[in-house]
């Protein structure tokens, strides 16, 4: 009697297939668009401001280029010209900042707000099932996030081509290293890569802090830790450092470290270089005319005559997509693995 | 079938237990009012039974065999927390809009029709709305997924009188003519008496109570008699006694009018009263079933 009683229920129950993700993508826009918008908007001013200022440089290069003979007063004049025209830009430190806003303001927020004001009540006993609407949500968003820093890295990448030209040098125009710890995130796929592991971090900071205003806060700092990390340790060590005995090291690449030896391969201390450089004659040390550069070139010289080498690590900028794919790579699976947690401590939360 | 079938249910936050070992069955087609002083546990048991909160020990089932949090219970179940949570910079249209796009039904005509009789503008952001209108906003909602259950946390509390006797009011069209099963958390107690057909009493993180209305009103006698005499009484389960200077008055776990002796009389009682004593006699219980034995031990280990 039992039997036929429960079968018809159970079948009921198992033949509940879940709602098909696509209902999440208009709930995901009518609550976040605001910050999607916010973003654009950001991103537009932000893109107007570079394409306006790299169209000058792009032909204050250009007319650099051309200017003919190299030598002459008005080539001079332009060169100075371009390399002063990118102003607070051109070391690139200030859109650092876009991939860590981007993850404070669109990732903390997501849940964090939700736990704040209590909705997550309303949201998380609905039909679409709580981790379902937690995934579907997050992984919208950061397509979105991810898609946005993609296209104006893009921009990026434009505005900072006449920097890394090889003939630059010669010609004394500003020369950057496509490595650089300031640069090398914000061309390529890095800038992407930075932005979806800034708004991973900062949904889970929402999702463990639970409050907008701290998870925004500890969203920029555990972000700013990891950048400055990378850069100025990790990154070096993505593929073994090329080592020269020159003392001509070219601007373009990425200098890991330098360092003056003796013969028996022992470090040297800048103290040590000093006291040998007291006995130089006074056109090395510097005591008389001539520009730093010819010291300091007269100097170096003076030492190797003296039995010191100077060991230079650096990246060369030929490896700059490799590394573009293996940071990209790194991040994205940090960022996959930030979102799964996230949605796991959602599914399982109990407070 | 019962909405809500738990057994040895426990939740601890930490060592704190906020529910201990609570054993009960509500069967559906009620409308169960779940009262008990704060703390008593009540949000607890409703966060567990919507899938909020997982328990610490113990099993819970919802909808007859369905694990809480599951889609199918999901399904069935809408939830009006505390508060009545809505995103205040949405509007009320846009709610309805999500609404339907998380959930397998919705009632578009049934919700649009109800906010017209309420006269909530659509156009109006939730959080601009009086509170009466966001708790009948946040009950639509709910009720135009055509749940099988109705689970409401505390709704009437932040109302004025007005507004929590049209809210009520939905609530019990909604039980009386879609056969929504509808279990409601509420200090109110004016407010049961006309509403709740069950009820569950708790304190202590403890069920104290629970049992059709009509049952436990048939199952209590307030006995009234000299106060000298209130000792001849020790043979019958007394949940709460009341010493007038006069008069004693009992109130009496039985059904049985004959055994009232002689110079004492023998009056109903009504859901309020019944209510408010067992509330000041938390070590006193009365629960159905198998448990009834050991519950007249307890009430007769009060005295």
């Amino acid at each position: 009697m039992m039997a036929p009683a429960v079968s018809p229920r159970s079948k009921e129950v198992a033949s509940l297939r879940p709602l098909p993700w696509r209902r999440m993508a208009w709930v995901t826009w009518r609550q976040h668009r605001a910050a999607l918008i916010g973003l654009v908007v950001a991103l537009a001013a932000i893109a107007a401001y570079t394409w306006t200022v790299g169209l000058q440089l792009h032909h204050a290069y250009a007319a650099q280029l051309a200017c003919r003979p190299a030598g002459s007063d008005a080539c001079l004049q332009l060169t100075s010209g371009f390399n002063s025209v990118g102003g607070f830009l051109t070391n690139g430190w200030i859109l650092q900042l876009v991939p860590a806003l981007i993850g404070a303001f669109v990732g903390a927020p997501v849940l964090a707000r939700e736990l704040e004001t209590g909705t997550y009540r309303y949201a998380w006993t609905q039909g679409f099932g709580r981790w379902r609407w937690t995934l579907a949500k997050l992984a919208g968003l950061a397509v979105a996030v991810t898609a946005a820093a993609g296209a104006i890295s893009v921009l990026f990448s434009w505005y900072y081509q006449p920097y890394f030209s090889a003939g630059n040098e010669a010609r004394n125009l500003s020369e950057l290293a496509s490595l650089a710890p300031s640069l090398f995130d914000l061309r390529g796929v890095a800038l992407a890569a930075w932005t979806l592991a800034a708004f991973s971090i900062g949904v889970l900071a929402g999702m463990l802090i639970r409050k907008v205003v701290p998870a925004i806060v500890a969203t920029l700092f555990v972000y700013s830790g990891l950048a400055i990390a990378t850069g100025s340790w990790l990154r070096a060590h993505y593929l073994a450092p090329l080592v020269t005995r020159s003392l001509n090291v070219p601007n373009a690449v990425w200098i890991v470290s330098q360092n003056w030896m003796t013969k028996a391969g022992q470090t040297v201390s800048q103290s040590v270089l000093y006291q040998v450089l007291q006995g130089a004659p006074a056109q090395v040390a510097g005591k008389d005319g001539g520009g730093p550069n010819l010291h300091a070139l007269a100097a170096w010289q003076y030492l190797v005559e003296h039995g010191y080498t100077q060991v230079t690590s650096y990246q060369p900028a030929s490896r700059f997509w490799a590394f573009q794919w293996i940071e990209a790579g790194w991040l994205f699976g940090l960022s996959v693995l930030l979102i799964v947690v996230t949605v796991w401590l959602v599914r399982r939360r109990a407070a | 079938m019962n909405v809500i079938e738990a057994s040895n249910l426990s939740k601890r936050y930490g060592s704190t237990h906020a529910l201990r070992e609570c054993t009960l069955a509500i069967p559906a087609g009620h409308v169960t009012a779940l009262v008990g002083p704060n703390g008593a546990g009540k949000s607890t048991l409703l966060n567990l039974v919507v899938g909020l909160l997982a328990p610490s020990e113990g099993s819970l089932s919802v909808l007859g065999s369905c694990r809480p949090g599951s889609l199918a219970a999901l399904d069935g179940i809408a939830f009006v927390a505390q508060d009545t949570p809505l995103y205040k910079n949405v509007s009320a249209a846009d709610m309805l809009h999500l609404t339907r796009n998380l959930n397998r039904h919705f009632d578009w005509t049934y919700a649009e029709a109800r906010l017209g009789e309420l006269g909530i503008p659509l156009k109006r952001k939730a959080g601009k709305l009086s509170g009466g209108q966001q708790a009948q906003l946040a009950l639509t909602l709910a009720l135009a997924r055509h749940p099988k259950l109705l689970v409401l946390d505390e709704p009437v509390a932040m109302l004025d009188p007005i507004a929590r006797h049209d809210f009520m009011a939905t609530v019990l069209v909604a039980a009386a003519e879609d056969g929504v099963s509808v279990v409601l958390s509420s200090h109110v107690l004016a407010e049961l008496e006309r509403s709740a057909d069950y009820i569950i009493l708790m304190s202590q993180g403890k069920v104290q109570v629970a049992g059709e209305v009509d049952d436990l009103l048939a199952g209590h006698r307030i006995l009234s008699g000299p106060a000298a005499d209130a000792a001849a009484y020790t043979e019958l389960p007394v949940v709460h006694a009341r010493q007038g200077e006069v008069q004693t008055h009992l109130l009496v776990r039985t059904s049985m009018d004959d055994r009232v002796p002689r110079g004492w009389e023998s009056h109903p009682v009504g859901l309020e009263e019944l209510v408010l004593a067992y509330l000041r006699e938390p070590d006193a219980s009365a629960l159905p079933g198998p448990l009834r034995s050991s519950v007249i031990d307890a009430s007769e280990a009060r005295r």
